[in-house]
């Protein structure tokens, strides 16, 4: 059996049932999603399972999508096998209350700042990291910028002095 | 012997007997701007920790409102060393996003300016591992090649180190014969001066010395932390987003990749001066299959996709159609279709991601940048720890940490 999308979802329905849902293929890539509660438990199948063998985290970042009621907050994660060269898209969500999601850390080192960093811009708020803290913005920041409810500067505003910035 | 000591402390303090050292945020040594906060005991390294942030410029944030072409700028400003890299990433995502067909010239020329990119990108981290273990005289030497390579950006686009080069869908011209004639030159002479450079460190008993044996991890760990790149094949793992998921044509070409076996600063060397040799000879491929083109497939510089390429002055001052499309492209006036992409370029540090969301808007609905800088920048400790303090200055060299792309 070789591995490829279709085997990966077979093999991740047989593991975890119901619980890993919304297949889908975009761009050659396979992605799904399931319960925040369980992302620990499928990473590590994922990692661990000898077939599959997704070992690498290539990338982890956060989404926001404020439209979407309950599950504002999405955590995905880009895994890659070396050996069979296939890549995996995988997400968890979150509401923008109660952002609690398990850190990945502890099973990939690479986990720990790309975590810091969706924690400094989306506020995911991930259990059990060593040292969640802002990592690329400043300390005293109050608030998470890549989030959808602070757009940009309307680029046509008038109102600020911006005699100093030689734009005036 | 009775413990002396020149300071005296107020009573119930606490003795420290490790010394708190910062390096940076501005720092020779650094070579950007990051900080390293360490714990020294004499010269032994305790601990550290890495801050990351002082060029933040948010980015992410500003590729929000942005039509697809206004991000290629903001790309320049990752990894600064390579930026036509960065530049062609970005293009090639969006064309993989939007399903365009690229003519095979421009693929050959993109390989070209990518290749030409490594070099320099390495050129410049090589010589500063040489700059740090003490040998200024290499640096100098191979800067006046690099003036070559960037001689070549500025005849193909006009500026020199932030480049923005290329189009989605081609070039913005084509190559002059001014811009082959310098390709050409550099050629003939750099492979001359790369096996000088290499001959200058590879077998110095010095530079031995201080690289080999520092600075290094196993490819278990490096895979942990998400090495990619030079950094990652140094420990043995010959993972190459070139060969593995091949963008503009790398299948066409025949090359080699370099491994080391123990990740230390001298593998990290060794490496990155091997992909030069590959990078000159991908060049020399690609180039001579540019010359093979013939009649108007010679003439080729982008494809015909006239909803994202803009047209020709000329036929903007006198066809309606081309000033309909100008005005759309420049205004950002084009719906992007849904959907999301992952597509990854093989950067001088590494795997370079772009993870595009759209919602069918006309900017992106997020962009994220996997910047492999920032990635491995995590093992810094791990690979320092217990060592001496000149140690760490060199890998942190050797592991070429550009600010620009620490941070976006």
């Amino acid at each position: 059996m070789a591995l490829n999308n279709e085997t990966i979802q077979n093999k991740l329905i047989e593991k975890f049932g119901d619980q890993v849902l919304n297949f889908s293929t975009a761009s050659g890539i396979l992605s799904f999603e399931s319960p925040k509660e369980l992302n620990l438990k499928v990473l590590q199948y994922l990692y661990e399972e000898p077939f599959l063998g997704f070992t690498f985290l290539t990338d982890l970042c956060g989404v926001n999508y404020p439209d979407h009621k309950g599950a504002e907050l999405v955590v995905v994660y880009h895994l890659h096998n070396f050996s069979e060269n296939i890549r995996l898209r995988y997400s968890v969500s979150t509401s923008i209350d109660e952002t609690a999601v398990f850190t990945a850390s502890k099973l990939f080192e690479s986990a720990n700042w790309m975590e810091r960093e969706t924690y400094d811009f989306f506020g995911v708020n991930f259990i059990g990291h060593p040292n969640l803290k802002r990592i690329l913005n400043v300390d005293e920041m109050d608030y998470f910028p890549l989030r959808k409810q602070y757009p940009l500067e309307d680029q046509t505003r008038i109102d600020k002095d911006d005699e100093m910035f030689g734009r005036g | 012997m009775e413990h002396q000591s020149h300071i005296t402390l107020p009573k119930g303090s606490i003795e420290k007997t490790t010394t708190t050292l910062n390096i940076g945020p501005t720092h020779p040594a650094t070579h950007g701007v990051f900080q390293n906060i360490m714990e020294v005991d004499g010269e032994r390294v305790v601990s550290t920790e890495q801050t990351v942030g002082y060029i933040h410029r948010a980015f992410e944030k500003l590729a929000e409102r942005r039509p697809l072409y206004q991000i290629t700028p903001i790309t320049d400003r990752l990894n600064y060393c390579s930026s036509p890299i960065n530049n062609m990433g970005w293009h090639i995502t969006c064309e993989r996003f939007l399903q365009l067909e690229l003519p095979k010239r421009v693929d050959y020329l993109r390989v070209i300016i990518m290749e030409l990119a490594r070099i320099s990108d390495h050129l410049i981290c090589n010589s500063i591992v040489g700059v740090d273990t003490g040998a200024y005289t290499g640096f100098l030497y191979v800067m006046q090649y690099r003036e070559l390579i960037y001689e070549i950006y500025e005849e193909v686009c006009g500026s020199r180190l932030t480049t923005n080069i290329g189009r989605i869908g081609g070039f913005e011209r084509n190559f002059t014969n001014t811009a082959f004639t310098k390709l050409e030159k550099f050629l003939n002479e750099y492979p001359k001066v790369l096996r000088e450079f290499e001959n200058l460190f590879a077998r110095n008993r010095i530079f031995m010395e201080r690289t080999q044996g520092t600075g290094g991890i196993s490819a278990a760990r490096a895979l942990n932390y998400g090495f990619t790149g030079p950094n990652l094949r140094a420990t043995g793992v010959d993972y190459d987003v070139r060969v593995q998921q091949p963008y503009s044509s790398y299948q066409d070409f025949d090359f080699k990749v370099p491994v080391g076996t123990t990740g230390d600063n001298y593998d990290r060397f060794l490496v990155r001066n091997a992909e030069m040799y590959e990078s000159i000879s991908i060049i020399k491929q690609a180039y001579q299959k540019i010359q093979n083109f013939k009649g108007a497939e010679a003439e080729v510089y982008h494809a015909d996709v006239p909803e994202y390429y803009l047209p020709k002055k000329e036929d903007v001052y006198t066809k309606m159609e081309a000033l309909i499309w100008h005005f759309k492209i420049i205004m950002g006036e084009i719906d992007l279709p849904k959907g999301q992409i992952y597509s990854a370029v093989e950067g001088g540090n590494g795997e370079l991601g772009f993870y595009l969301i759209s919602d069918g808007g006309r900017t992106p609905f997020r962009l994220h940048f996997r910047r492999p800088c920032f990635i491995y920048y995590q093992a810094f400790e791990e690979l320092i720890k217990g060592g001496m303090l000149s140690d760490a200055v060199v890998t942190m060299s050797s592991l070429n940490l550009i600010a620009g792309e620490l941070d976006a």
